[in-house]
């Protein structure tokens, strides 16, 4: 039988919320941009956005435009239902993926459009952007497999 | 200076174990206040000895709990942050509450009621913030699904399979077979395991704790008035909370370095606990962890030096902790993964039973009793409870 391909998770369970720390990720995101939270003075990455950098405390942020690739540094598939709504939705995965040049940080995200047996950690993934859902726009990710 | 050996549990009181909705009509008040009224008897107390409550998870209405109960005057009410993760650590709030002068009857309670929103969806009912979006975005509908994520870190980094997670389910159920105030009595086969829905791989089913509503309470107060009371005091030897930053919001963050992300989160709290009571694990008995999910009862029995981290898993298949024959018996009412789940303090009440020798799975000689609440954000906590 062949995989299931992965979907989206359901959009009914979400909603959106922004602050001045989190709203220039959510802004480059509508212009599919994916960008990273640099401290100003010291360049460390923090994801999400904070109000502080926790190693020199300054407020200054720069925002980084990343190239938008990564890799799969952890993974689930979630492929039965726990509350109603969730079936047509099934399977999705989620994702904890490591961003390239964006120090250690990571993005929870989704692995989409890909068989989900093929989904895997250490596979590279490149971002692609949902547009409008729940209100927002969302990176997601998925790979080109050989 | 500590809170070592100064404090004892002296009263033990619990309402049923109903399943998920089924202790409907009688409200939460109410299954609080019978827990509480019950562990004041078993201790030989009356409400007007009471003077303080120490909670987690936001705990209760103090006042409420006055009203309905008649309890004349309080000096201390206090709860730990967080959620689960402070279920053993509110003893030890108690405990500070006591040496330091400002309570001398301490009640700890916790208890869930599950009717109106269940545990295992309950993140998807978290109020939208600028935080929680980077994880609801993504469909982390639960704290199963969250926990996932680091068991399946677990799996990459250290060869940890779902047959060793298969074991924690089955170890567990083992213990739960002769608990009369068990929710799940029927053995639990690996085929059993292994054909339940994957509700977010590599979690099937049956890594998943039960859903289920109840209370339960303890009544803490100085070694010194315990001696005096209607029950063999349980002393308390250590408590402790809190946890390393690069740890922090955990599951509603992801981004803990490498070498915790696959953790309970639990290290900075047991080596703490551990200094507090003077103990080694060797020294531990019976060791009530919390299991609101399988992969996670591996995870701490690393943190907490039973085995080196990444054994967690060959550890649990070899049979090192079960009730027979283990090196050191664990969760041995079934715990919550099929015993009860009153939020991490069905683990409590199993200890202090262990301790005073009259648990249904009884640990023979059982002289020290770990005691771990929730892995989950900041803080964590954990308890030593002593003969």
């Amino acid at each position: 039988m062949p995989s299931l391909i992965a979907k989206r998770p359901a959009v009914k369970f979400f909603n959106p919320a922004t602050d001045k720390w989190t709203q220039p990720f959510w802004d480059a995101a509508v212009q599919h941009r994916l960008v990273g939270a640099s401290c100003a003075k010291c360049g460390a990455f923090r994801m999400p956005p904070t109000p502080f950098c926790p190693h020199c405390h300054s407020q200054l942020l720069n925002w980084v435009d990343l190239p938008g690739t990564g890799v799969v540094y952890s993974y689930s598939i979630v492929a039965s239902a726990i509350m109603p709504g969730m079936d047509d939705c099934l399977p999705y995965v989620t994702a904890v993926i490591a961003l390239d040049e964006a120090g250690d940080t990571r993005l929870i995200s989704n692995v989409v459009d890909i068989p989900v047996d093929q989904v895997r950690v250490g596979l590279k993934v490149r971002v692609i952007w949902d547009d409008d859902w729940g209100g927002m726009t969302i990176p997601r990710f998925t790979a080109e497999l050989r | 200076m500590t809170i070592r050996d100064k404090t004892a549990i002296v009263g033990l009181g619990a309402t049923p174990y109903y399943k998920r909705g089924q202790s409907a009509p009688q409200t939460l008040d109410e299954l609080v206040g019978k827990s509480i009224l019950a562990a004041l008897d078993d201790a030989g107390l009356g409400v007007g000895d009471v003077d303080g409550f120490a909670y987690f998870a936001g705990g209760f209405d103090t006042g409420m709990l006055m009203e309905t109960l008649g309890i004349p005057e309080v000096r201390f009410s206090a709860s730990l942050t967080g959620t689960g993760g402070g279920s053993a650590g509110a003893v030890g709030l108690a405990a500070a509450a006591i040496v330091s002068g400002m309570a001398n009857v301490v009640v700890c309670v916790g208890a869930n009621q599950q009717g109106a929103q269940r545990f295992g969806s309950i993140t998807s009912r978290y109020d939208a913030t600028p935080g929680n979006v980077f994880f609801s975005a993504a469909g982390l509908v639960g704290p199963g699904h969250m926990f996932a994520l680091l068991a399946r870190r677990h799996m990459h980094l250290y060869g940890t399979t779902r047959d060793h997670y298969a074991d924690v389910a089955i170890n567990i159920r083992n213990n739960a077979l002769s608990n009369p105030n068990a929710l799940m009595r029927k053995p639990l086969t690996r085929e059993d395991y292994f054909k339940a829905p994957l509700l977010a791989d590599p979690h099937c089913l049956y890594d998943f704790c039960l859903e289920s509503d109840g209370a339960i309470a303890v009544i803490v107060t100085s070694a010194e008035r315990a001696r005096d009371l209607r029950q063999p005091p349980v002393r308390v030897l250590a408590s402790a909370h809190g946890g390393a930053r690069d740890w922090g919001r955990s599951i509603y963050w992801m981004n803990m370095p490498d070498e915790i992300f696959a953790s309970s989160g639990h290290s900075a709290v047991a080596r703490n606990l551990y200094a507090m009571a003077q103990v080694n694990p060797s020294d531990i008995d019976v060791a009530q962890i919390y299991d609101h999910f399988s992969s996670q009862v591996i995870m701490q029995l690393e943190d907490y030096g039973f085995c080196e981290r990444g054994e967690g898993g060959p550890f649990v298949s070899s049979g090192a902790t079960a009730f027979q024959g283990g090196q050191i018996p664990i969760n041995t009412d079934g715990g919550q993964l099929s015993c009860g789940y009153v939020w991490g303090m069905t683990h409590v009440r199993e200890a202090v039973e262990q301790i005073r020798g009259v648990a249904v799975n009884q640990v023979v000689g059982a002289e020290l009793a770990l005691v771990t609440g929730g892995p989950s954000n900041v803080p964590v906590s954990g308890l030593i409870l002593g003969k």
